[in-house]
Formats: structure tokens, C-alpha cells, sequence
């Protein structure tokens, strides 16, 4: 096909103007009164109505056909731009992206588009303020009078063809079609009536049978089911052309009772459907697809930039160069000890090359986390208009990359966490102005990468949590008991609304403390071995900070001796290493401390909490790991440094598992096993 | 020998704790071993010796005299390890000697053992006579049932 090389050009470019249509809209609501915008957007929907025209995408052209002509509307201030204008605007986007999507994927690109060419008609024509009335009225536009039956009874066979055909996106029809009573030549008309829809698509069945029409053997009415591309509309058309034909209703099936018994008559009866449920499905369905779509985007059309690789080889592939890691190591050993300088270089240039492909083989499986934050700004609009609530999104560091694995996880966490900031964090406009609040409240999704971690958090500045109210409401639920609650430190309280059973179906709406489902996104974050934490100031707002480790199996640690073993530390949560003087220890409340640049910072003597077999040497100086963990650090005493390494982390198996302080181990060069020290569980 | 065509066999690694023969059934073994440099894993059970690297894997080593609670394993020429495998986990057991490989029929195994002297009757699942051989079957999923 002459078009097959434009066609990698026009997916991407199509992704990258819907893309902007969708940014620009959100701006334009911001800003309505700023028509520069509106040219933007014009000007994106108009390039893609050429381009689609040009590739031949009937469907794609017409409706940004018609979203240019409300555009243009609003460019020559015939129109002014509201809320529900945009709404419109934006689920023409929404179909404009699913068919896009289509097209990727090697579909067809086509989609009924109706009823949103419909709507972005009417707004055109001005009858914006009727659109909510009206909706209920377009419902028999496309599809006629509905019979509350299918005509025909499908066997399964049947069943299964329209079920397939539906799932690529083709229209399945039921026709009924009526004979004048004074026709003369029943079986000619047929004959022309099924010649007209031979020629639309694929009719899989009659009512009665083709024998017993060309016999002549029926009424005035028979029905005929279609599968096609064409839209009811069209074929309507196309059939009344035919003579002696008194009436057409068609009607659309759009799915199967998955457990229509073969035989039964307990068909699926189509309701008529107003087009805001369909809509509301339509939206549905997207959602559901967004999230199903787990799977990496990618797209078939563009085989030359990109390619698919299952996760499984690249794990292979890790594991493989994790054993080159370790021989690696092995060698820096072998060549430190030979002082041969033939044999140094060349271990160097080893060295350098395979942190070169360590990086290359980790980046492959990163995935900027924009992939996921995309879908938010509309997500909150929406919520926001539901709601009546003025919010802001502010997304920072979209650019920050996580491994894939992470990425398929984190959506819906972030999305529960979201809904709950606009839920039950941003206050109504109303009481925002009675705080002294700005009405519009703003909530912050950020990322950002630190050490061996990414960082997500979602900050809001409405209400906060209130203690009283979680602990009131945790205690009735017996999450705490009177004695626990009394002691419980703020962030310990926070922490509640993360409990499970913290919040049931009889949500109490009226409070603020949050907590709809929250459980679960613990769960979710936790088993990717992340951490979640709240901080929160009543009044003022809340912050909810995920750390998700990169799920690399390659770190950078400093490896430390204490008395014969050896131990590793993590450089992502070492701040530095230092000497220190005996005499520099301070006591405070019978802990062990010491100034760290004006900080405060308490000594952990490791060998005493690994119980290290070795004598303790009196030593004037101690070496010391400055390790943190959020804000808090700690000092671990060990007897030396060894130096720093990359290092491969292995699990300590099935057996041994909550081992205290040890997070795992890794295989030095010597083929020793190491155990690596886990600084979050020494920082108090 | 007394064969008896019609009964099933079983395969048994017999290996020594102390002055006894143990056995364990052949399926659940993955290798026998000769001791190598075991790093020490802090703040666990006593009788967790620590763990091993096995060909790139990290192997947790038990000494199972200990587990038993007979004594602790001195290591010298003899000693072993033997590397099994239960419900999904893999662990070395440090023991004495490995012995022999012996076929044996199931008939000679007495489910239900006495208490054998000071081992708890709920780590040995049975005992086989085999001539002048008293082998005490270890039954490895109670041994390494999981730690509290």
C-alpha cells in the first residue's frame, strides 16, 4: 500500500496533536477569553482533518470536521466558551484518540461518531443551552424505534461472527424492512434490497430464509441482519432507494449475552439507550481499556523505532550480566594483587565498557513516568466539575523514568490517592473563601528520582487530616484500642487512615479524614517494595509521599568491615563517610551521639548489633557511615572501609526471610557472600 | 536381603549425625556439597549457620545437629552439606557424613517411631531396619517448617 510508510508518520503526529488538543483545552478553560489558544487547537484539529482525509479516515476527518467548525465558532466570538462547550470538545477528543488508538493498532480507525458530531453540531448552531434536553431527544436519530427483541435467533456459530466482528470494530444491524402491501413483485424487491446491502457489508442472516423469500413465502416484512461499516444512517438511505418499500428500522446490536443459552429465546433485549448512558459506557469502556492497557503502547504501525521485547528476555538478560558483574569483580581482585599493567588496562576498559552496557540494559526498561501522569489532568477536571470544586494540577518531573514493572503497577494507586486529594482534601470554593483560602485549590503530583529510589508525591493544600476525627473513627472501629490512641504520635495517626478496615462502604463522607479504600494503595505500594508516608497540617494541606525503589538488581555500595566480615551499605542512603574522634561522643538521654555539622546524629555500633565475633579494639578514632532515611539520619560504626562497588543483589531465599537490618546479600569477588545492611531499619 | 519384587521401593540418602544414620528420600535432594566458606547472617535462629554462595545463588546453611537439638556440627574432612529442597525453599543441611545412596523397600519402614532418644518424635517420620542398620527418616518439611 502506497500509504503503508506515511502511516508510522500520521500515528504519531495524530498522538501528538490530540495530545495537545487535550493540554490546550485545559488551558482554554483556564482561559477563556484567550482566543490565541483557541487558535492553537484550531489549528491542531485542522491539520488533523487533512491528514486524516489524506489517509483516508472518513470517520477521524468528520468529526474534527466538525469540532473545527465549533472552534471556528469560537475564534469568531459566535460563541462563547463554557464548561459544558468544552465537555463536548473534550469527549469529541476522547473519540477522536480511541479511533487513533484503532489505527494503531492495526484496526480500521472507525468508530460511530454520530451522536458527538451531533452534539458539536448543535453547539455550532447554537443551541448549546438545549444540549442537556436535547440528549434525551437524539437517542432515535441513528437508531429507529426499537423493537425490545432481536428479529432473529442467532445460533452460536452466528453468535460468535457478530461477537468478533463487533470487537473489530465493525457495526452489526438488524433491519427491518417492510413491503408496501401493494407490491407486485415481492422476491424482485428482496433480490434489490439484499443486492443494496451486499454492497454495504455482509448479511448473515434473514428472516425467513432466502429460499423462502425468493419463494415468495412471507408478509410484507422481513428481517435481515448486516454487518458492516456503514452507518445506520446510510444504509437506511440506500435501502429506501429500492422501489415499493414502505418502511426500514434498523436497529444495532452492540453486544451479546455472553450466557444466551444456545436455543434459548431469553435474547438480549437492546433498552433504548439515551445518549448520555451511552456516552457514560463509551467512557467507560475507554477507562477500562486505559487501564487493561497495562501492556506498553506500543504500536505495530511503526516496527522500525520500536520493538517489543517480552520483560522475560530482558530478565534473562540481566541475570546473565549480573554474573559478568560479579566476574568483574573478581578480576579488579586478581588484577590489583598481579600488578600487571597489560592486564590492568585491559580489566579498566572491561570495567568501563560494562558499566556502559549496565546502563543500556537498565535504561531499557525504564519508562518515563509520563506515561501514567497523562491521563490525570482530565481525570481531575472531571472530578473537579463533578464535584464543583476550583482545582489546579500541577504536574512536576513527568520526565522521571521507573522500571516498566513498577510503572504497570503505580496507575492505580496514584489515581486512588488523586481522588481522594480532590475528595476529601480541596474544600468547596465557598469554604476556601471563608478560610481565606483562594477558591481554586491546588494539588501538586510530582516526581523525582533520589539515590536508588523515585519519589511520587501528591500534595494538596485543603483541609488536611483531623486527628480527632481519625482517631474517633478508628476507635470505633477497633483498629485502636483507648490506651494505644492517647499515645499515638501525629504521623502514627495519619498512618490509620492506611488501615485496613479504616474505611467501609458506609464511608462517612463529612469527614476528612480520608481513607476510601487507602488500604489497598498501601498494599499495592508496599508489595513493590515501596514505603508510603503522610504529612499533614491541618488547615493547611496534606502530602502523600510514595518512595518506590527502581527495582534495579545492580547497586553502587560501600563495603565495610567489621571485625572478619564483611558487610554492605548502600551508597543511595549513605550521606558520607567519615572519622570521627572518640572524644567527640556525646551522651543524650543515654544514647550515643555526635554533632554531625550542627545536626544531632545518634551512633549505631554495628558490630554490637550484629554481634560480631571480634574483639573491640579501643580506638582512639572511629569510622563512621553517615547514613539517612527521609530527614533522620544516623552514624553506623563500623571497624574499616573497604571501598565501593557495584554490587548484585540477591534474595537470602524463602527460608530466611524479615531477617532484622539485612536487606539481602550479594556475591563478592572472591565468591564470598555479603550481606547488605538495610540503614532504614537502624534509623530510629 | 529379602527382595520382594511386588512392593515399591524408595531411594534414601543416608547421611550421619553424631554416631546415628539419618535419611532423607532422594527427590527432595538437589546435591551434596563439601563445606565452603559460610558468611554469618546476624539475629537469626542458633542453628541458622549462615549462608553459602551456590553457583551465583545465596543458600542458607543449617547445622542440623542443632536443629535437633543433639549437639553442634565440628567441622572437618567429613563433613558435608546437603542441599534439599521443600516447598519452594531451598536450604543446605550441614551434617556429619554423607554415607550412601540405598534402595530399600517401603514395607521395613516403621511409620511410627518411638521417641528416639532425645529428638523430638516430630522430626523423624519413620525408621527402616536394614540389617544391622537403624536409618531414622528425617521428615523435612516439620525440620524446616518456617521460622517464628
Amino acid at each position: 500500500m502506497e500509504m503503508g510508510q506515511y502511516l508510522e508518520i500520521f500515528i504519531e503526529e495524530s498522538k501528538e496533536h490530540l495530545q495537545s488538543c487535550n493540554e490546550q483545552l485545559l488551558l482554554l478553560e483556564k482561559n477563556p477569553e484567550d482566543l490565541s489558544i483557541v487558535n492553537e487547537i484550531f489549528r491542531s484539529a485542522h491539520t488533523l482533518k487533512g491528514m486524516s482525509a489524506t489517509m483516508g479516515y472518513e470517520d477521524l476527518a468528520n468529526l474534527t470536521h466538525k469540532m473545527e467548525n465549533v472552534l471556528d465558532a469560537i475564534r469568531n466570538e459566535k460563541i462563547h466558551v463554557t464548561a459544558e462547550i468544552l465537555d463536548v470538545v473534550f469527549l469529541a477528543v476522547d473519540d477522536l484518540e480511541f479511533m487513533v488508538e484503532s489505527i494503531a493498532s492495526g484496526g480500521d480507525g472507525k468508530k460511530d461518531v454520530s451522536l458527538v458530531i451531533e452534539k458539536l453540531h448543535m453547539i455550532e448552531t447554537g443551541e448549546s443551552a438545549a444540549i442537556q434536553t436535547a440528549q434525551n431527544e437524539i437517542a432515535a436519530t441513528v437508531v429507529e424505534e426499537i423493537k425490545s427483541e432481536l428479529k432473529n435467533h442467532y445460533d452460536q456459530y452466528e453468535q460468535t461472527i457478530i461477537q468478533q466482528s463487533l470487537d473489530q470494530g465493525f457495526h452489526c444491524y438488524e433491519l427491518s424492512i417492510s413491503l408496501r402491501s401493494d407490491c407486485l413483485l415481492k422476491a424482485a424487491r428482496v433480490f434489490m434490497t439484499f443486492e443494496v446491502l451486499e454492497k454495504c457489508g455482509e448479511v448473515i442472516k434473514s428472516n425467513p430464509t432466502v429460499e423462502q423469500l425468493e419463494a415468495e413465502q412471507f408478509d410484507n416484512e422481513f428481517f435481515i441482519t448486516l454487518i458492516t461499516n456503514d452507518l445506520a444512517e446510510e444504509i437506511k438511505k440506500k435501502v429506501m432507494k429500492v422501489s415499493e418499500i414502505e418502511k426500514v428500522d434498523i436497529h444495532e446490536i452492540t453486544h451479546f449475552n455472553q450466557f444466551q443459552e444456545e436455543g434459548s429465546d431469553d435474547k438480549e433485549i437492546i433498552s433504548e439507550e439515551t445518549p448520555s448512558t451511552q456516552n457514560s459506557e463509551k467512557q467507560a469502556d475507554r477507562s477500562e481499556k486505559e487501564k487493561k492497557s497495562t501492556q506498553p503502547k506500543g504500536n505495530p504501525a511503526s516496527q522500525s523505532k520500536t520493538i517489543r521485547v517480552n520483560i522475560e528476555r530482558l530478565d534473562i538478560l540481566m541475570n546473565l550480566f549480573e554474573e559478568l558483574v560479579i566476574d568483574r569483580g573478581r578480576l579488579e581482585q586478581i588484577s590489583k594483587e598481579l600488578h600487571h599493567s597489560e592486564l590492568d588496562e585491559t580489566v579498566e576498559r572491561m570495567t568501563r565498557i560494562s558499566s556502559d552496557l549496565q546502563n543500556i540494559i537498565l535504561n531499557m526498561r525504564m519508562v518515563p513516568v509520563e506515561t501514567v501522569f497523562n491521563r490525570f489532568p482530565r481525570m481531575v477536571r472531571q472530578l473537579a466539575r463533578d464535584l464543583h470544586k476550583n482545582i489546579n494540577l500541577e504536574v512536576i518531573g513527568a520526565e522521571t523514568e521507573l522500571d516498566r514493572t513498577v510503572i504497570d503497577e503505580i496507575g492505580d494507586p496514584l489515581v486512588h490517592l488523586l481522588r481522594n486529594a480532590i475528595d476529601h482534601g480541596i474544600e468547596t470554593p465557598e469554604k476556601r473563601r471563608s478560610q481565606g483560602k483562594p477558591e481554586e485549590g491546588t494539588i501538586k503530583l510530582k516526581a523525582y528520582h533520589s539515590g536508588n529510589h523515585v519519589f511520587i508525591e501528591i500534595e494538596d493544600d485543603g483541609a488536611g487530616i483531623n486527628r480527632e476525627k481519625v482517631l474517633s473513627k478508628a476507635l470505633s472501629k477497633g483498629i485502636v484500642s483507648e490506651e494505644e490512641a492517647s499515645s499515638l504520635s501525629d504521623k502514627q495517626v495519619f498512618e490509620l487512615i492506611l488501615a485496613s478496615g479504616f474505611s467501609t462502604a458506609d464511608t462517612i463522607s463529612d469527614i476528612s479524614g480520608r481513607g476510601v479504600g487507602l488500604d489497598v494503595v498501601k498494599a499495592t505500594i508496599e508489595s513493590l517494595g515501596g514505603i508510603i508516608n503522610i504529612e499533614s497540617t491541618e488547615g493547611q494541606g496534606s502530602v502523600f509521599i510514595i518512595q518506590l525503589p527502581l527495582t534495579l538488581s545492580i547497586i553502587s555500595a560501600m563495603l565495610v568491615e567489621l571485625g572478619e566480615e564483611k558487610y554492605a551499605v548502600p551508597l543511595s542512603s549513605i550521606i558520607e563517610t567519615a572519622i570521627i574522634k572518640q572524644s567527640d561522643i556525646l551522651n543524650a538521654h543515654n544514647q550515643r551521639v555526635i554533632d554531625f555539622r550542627g545536626n544531632i546524629v545518634p551512633l549505631v555500633f554495628l558490630n554490637e548489633v550484629f554481634s560480631v565475633p571480634a574483639e573491640i579494639e579501643d580506638n582512639e578514632y572511629l569510622s563512621v557511615v553517615i547514613v539517612r532515611k527521609g530527614s533522620k539520619m544516623a552514624a553506623l560504626v563500623v571497624d574499616s572501609f573497604i571501598g565501593q562497588q557495584e554490587i548484585v543483589l540477591k534474595s537470602l531465599g524463602n527460608y530466611l526471610t524479615n531477617v532484622f537490618a539485612i536487606s539481602g546479600a550479594t556475591i563478592l569477588g572472591d565468591g564470598q557472600v555479603a550481606l547488605i545492611i538495610d540503614c532504614n531499619a537502624l534509623i530510629k | 536381603m529379602t527382595e520382594s519384587v511386588a512392593t515399591e521401593n524408595v531411594k534414601l540418602i543416608v547421611f550421619q549425625l553424631l554416631d546415628k544414620e539419618y535419611a532423607i528420600p532422594v527427590e527432595q535432594v538437589r546435591a551434596i556439597e563439601k563445606v565452603q566458606h559460610i558468611t554469618r547472617v546476624p539475629r537469626t535462629e542458633s542453628f541458622v549457620k549462615g549462608v553459602i554462595n551456590l553457583r551465583g545463588v545465596v543458600l542458607p546453611i543449617i547445622d542440623l545437629q542443632k536443629r535437633l537439638g543433639i549437639g553442634k556440627i565440628l567441622s572437618n574432612e567429613s563433613t558435608r552439606i546437603i542441599i534439599v529442597v521443600v516447598d519452594n525453599m531451598e536450604v543446605g543441611l550441614l551434617v556429619d557424613a554423607a554415607n550412601d545412596v540405598l534402595d530399600i523397600s517401603k514395607d521395613i519402614i516403621e511409620p511410627h517411631p518411638e521417641v528416639v532418644d532425645t529428638i523430638k518424635a516430630e522430626y523423624i517420620s519413620g525408621v527402616a531396619k536394614i540389617d544391622k542398620r537403624l536409618l531414622l527418616l528425617i521428615n523435612l518439611e516439620k525440620v524446616l517448617s518456617p521460622l517464628k
